[in-house]
C-alpha cells in the first residue's frame, strides 16, 4: 500500500513509449486507473484534491448528527443514529485510504483540513436546531450524496470507485432512514408535523447547493468529465435529484418551500426557482453558521487526542512493533463494520421509491 | 443491569466527534451500540423501552454509579470500560452457564468490550509520561466506585443463582494483572463511594447523573404519549 509508484518511477516499469497515449486510451475505453498506473499530474492533484474533501465531509458531517445523539427521543431512534455516525466514520476511514494509494497520507490531509487548505462539504456548516432536522439530513442530504456518489462508483480511478460502491450500499440505508423518521413526524402530532415542516424548509436549498455551482460556473468539470472522474455535469445531477424529492415530499406531506416548483411538459422535469448563490460563496468562505464550530470542534478533537497518539505510539516503539497509533487499533475495524451491517440489516426501514 | 447498560451505552455516545482517532470513533460507537441493544433486550422483558428509559426520574434508575460518571478524558473512559466489562464478562459468563440465552451472547460483546478497554489501558499505562499519570489517575478515582459491582443483585433464577464471591475474585484477579502490566498500581483504598456500597441499586446516585438524564429525556418528555 505504501509502495506508490510516482511519476517517472511508473513510467520506466511500465515501459510503454507514451503513457500519456496509453493513459488516455484506458480512459476512452473505460477501463480502470491503479495506484501503480502512470496518470497525468494534475488527475492525480484532481482526484486526491477531491476525495479528500469527500473524506472530510464524512468526519465533519459526523457532528451535526452527533448533537442528536443524547436526546434522541426513543431507544430504536438513537440505535440507528448512533449506527449512522458510526458508518460515516468508517466512510471517512475508506475515503482516506483510497486517497492514500495516490502518494498522501490521512495526517497529511487532516492538517489541511484543520487548517483550512482544504474544505468540506458546505452543507455541514447548517446547525441541526431540531428532532427533525436529523430526518431532513438522512432524507435531503444523504440523498443528495446518493445522487451525487452514484454516478462516481463508475469513476476512473478505481480505488475511488470501489471506495464509493461501499459507501453507497450505506448510504442508501440511512436516505431511507432518514425519510421513515420524517414520515413518522409527518404521520405523528401536529407539533411533530410542524417540527418536520420546518425541517425540511430549512434543508431543501441548502441541499441543493451540494451539487456545486451552476455548470457555467463550475471551474473543474469540464475536465474531470474528460478524465471520467465525472460522469454529469452539476446542473444534471441538481435535476436529477429535485425530480426525485418532489414525488418524495408528496409521500411524506410536507412541501418544499420553493413556489416556483412546476412540473414542465416539454422537459419532462420539474423546474424550481433560483438558488441563493450569495449564500453557498458565503458559506464556502467560511461564513456560514456553523464553519467556526464544525472545524473548531475537530481541532480540538484532535488536540486533545495527542496524548492518546504519543501513547499508542510510544507503546507501540518499546515493544518494537513500530506500529503508528491507527494501525494499532485498525485491527478491531473488520468486526465494526461487519456489525452494523447487521444492524442495518436488521432494520425495517420504509422505501421513498 | 438493563440500566447500566443503557446509562454507559448513553456516556459513550457523548464521544461521538471527539475521539482520538478516527478507528476509536468507531470503537467507541460500537460499544455503545452493543450495551443499547442489551438494554433494549432486558428492558423488553420489563415493559415498554421507551416507558422504562425516558420517564423514570433519577431515584427509580437502578444502574451502578461507575457508569454514570462523566467520560473525563480518554483513559477515565476506557479505564471505566475496562472496570465494568471485565465484571459484565464475567457475569454474563455465569449466567450463560446457569442456561440464560441472552448471556450468552452478551458474553461475547461483554469480552470484546473488555479486550479493548484492556489494550488502551496497557497502552495508555506504558506509554508516556503524560499518559501514565492520567491514567493511574482515571484508576484512582474510579476505584470507589467499583465495589457496588459485586453487591448481589436481587431477581428471579438466574439472577438469584449468580456467585456474587466468585465474581468479585475473578474481577480482582483479572484487573490486577491488566494493571500490573500497564506498570499502573491497584489503589489499596476502598471500594466503596460516598453512599454506601450499592447505593445505585437502591436510586441514589451521583450528582453529574441527573442532569445526563435531564439531557437524555428532555425532547421524549416535551411530547407526551408521542411516537417517533
Amino acid at each position: 500500500m505504501t509502495s506508490v509508484l510516482l511519476g517517472e518511477g511508473a513510467q520506466s516499469s511500465e515501459g510503454p513509449a507514451d503513457p500519456l497515449a496509453d493513459f488516455e486510451g484506458a480512459i476512452a475505453a473505460d477501463e480502470r486507473i491503479e495506484p501503480r498506473d502512470w496518470m497525468p499530474d494534475d488527475y492525480r492533484k484532481t482526484l486526491v484534491r477531491q476525495m479528500a474533501q469527500h473524506a472530510h465531509s464524512e468526519i465533519i458531517g459526523m457532528q451535526p448528527e452527533a448533537n442528536w445523539i443524547t436526546r434522541a427521543p426513543s431507544l430504536r431512534r438513537k440505535a440507528i443514529l448512533m449506527a449512522k455516525v458510526q458508518d460515516e466514520a468508517g466512510h471517512g476511514l475508506y475515503l482516506y485510504s483510497a486517497a492514500e494509494t495516490l502518494g498522501t497520507s490521512r495526517e497529511e490531509l487532516l492538517d489541511k483540513l484543520h487548517s483550512g487548505r482544504q474544505k468540506y462539504s458546505s452543507i455541514f456548516n447548517y446547525p441541526t436546531l431540531t428532532w427533525a432536522d436529523v430526518g431532513a439530513i438522512g432524507w435531503l442530504v444523504d440523498g443528495a450524496a446518493i445522487t451525487n456518489q452514484v454516478p462516481l462508483c463508475r469513476c476512473s480511478y478505481g480505488p475511488y470507485a470501489r471506495a464509493m460502491i461501499r459507501v453507497c450500499k450505506e448510504e442508501s440505508f440511512h436516505q431511507r432512514q432518514g425519510f421513515e423518521l420524517l414520515l413518522a413526524l409527518s404521520r405523528g402530532t401536529e407539533a411533530q408535523h410542524a417540527m418536520a415542516q420546518d425541517a425540511v424548509d430549512r434543508w431543501w436549498w441548502p441541499s441543493l447547493m451540494m451539487f456545486g455551482p451552476p455548470d457555467d460556473e463550475s471551474a473543474h468539470s469540464a475536465r474531470s468529465m474528460a478524465w471520467k472522474i465525472k460522469r454529469h455535469s452539476n446542473d444534471e445531477l441538481r435535476q436529477r435529484f429535485v425530480d426525485i424529492c418532489v414525488p418524495q415530499a408528496e409521500a411524506l406531506g410536507l412541501t418544499l418551500p420553493d413556489p416556483d416548483l412546476r412540473w414542465n411538459e416539454e422537459r419532462g422535469h420539474w423546474d424550481f426557482g433560483p438558488i441563493d448563490w450569495e449564500e453557498f460563496r458565503q458559506v464556502l468562505q467560511g461564513n456560514g453558521p456553523c464553519n467556526e464550530e464544525r472545524i473548531g470542534r475537530r481541532r480540538q478533537a484532535h488536540e486533545d487526542g495527542a496524548w492518546v497518539r504519543d501513547a499508542a505510539a510510544a507503546y507501540a516503539a518499546k515493544r518494537g512493533t513500530g506500529r503508528p497509533a491507527a494501525q494499532a487499533v485498525a485491527q478491531e475495524q473488520p468486526r465494526a463494520q461487519a456489525q452494523t451491517q447487521d444492524q442495518h440489516d436488521g432494520e425495517t426501514a420504509v422505501s421513498p421509491r | 443491569m438493563a440500566d447500566d447498560a443503557l446509562v454507559l451505552s448513553h456516556r459513550l455516545g457523548e464521544w461521538a466527534g471527539h475521539a482520538p482517532v478516527l478507528e476509536e470513533e468507531l470503537a467507541l460507537a460500537n460499544i455503545a451500540l452493543d450495551l443499547l441493544g442489551q438494554a433494549r433486550v432486558l428492558y423488553s422483558q420489563l415493559g415498554d423501552e421507551d416507558e422504562l428509559a425516558f420517564l423514570r426520574e433519577e431515584r427509580s434508575f437502578r444502574n451502578c454509579q461507575l457508569v454514570e460518571q462523566p467520560n473525563g478524558d480518554f483513559a477515565c473512559t476506557m479505564v471505566r470500560q475496562l472496570f465494568f466489562s471485565a465484571c459484565q464478562e464475567l457475569l454474563f459468563g455465569q449466567l450463560a452457564e446457569l442456561g440464560d440465552p441472552l448471556a450468552s451472547k452478551a458474553v461475547k460483546e461483554a469480552e470484546y468490550h473488555r479486550d479493548h478497554a484492556e489494550h488502551w489501558t496497557i497502552r495508555l499505562g506504558d506509554g508516556t509520561e503524560e499518559s501514565h499519570a492520567r491514567t493511574q489517575r482515571a484508576v484512582d478515582g474510579l476505584w470507589r466506585y467499583t465495589g457496588e459491582l459485586f453487591e448481589p443483585l436481587p431477581g428471579p433464577a438466574p439472577v438469584g443463582a449468580v456467585d456474587w464471591a466468585a465474581l468479585r475474585a475473578g474481577w480482582t484477579e483479572r484487573v490486577t494483572r491488566v494493571l500490573t502490566s500497564a506498570t499502573l498500581t491497584v489503589p489499596d483504598s476502598p471500594q466503596s463511594g460516598a453512599w454506601a456500597a450499592g447505593a445505585g441499586r437502591q436510586g441514589l446516585h451521583t450528582e453529574p447523573f441527573g442532569r445526563m438524564l435531564a439531557e437524555m429525556q428532555h425532547l421524549h418528555r416535551s411530547h407526551p404519549g408521542a411516537s417517533w
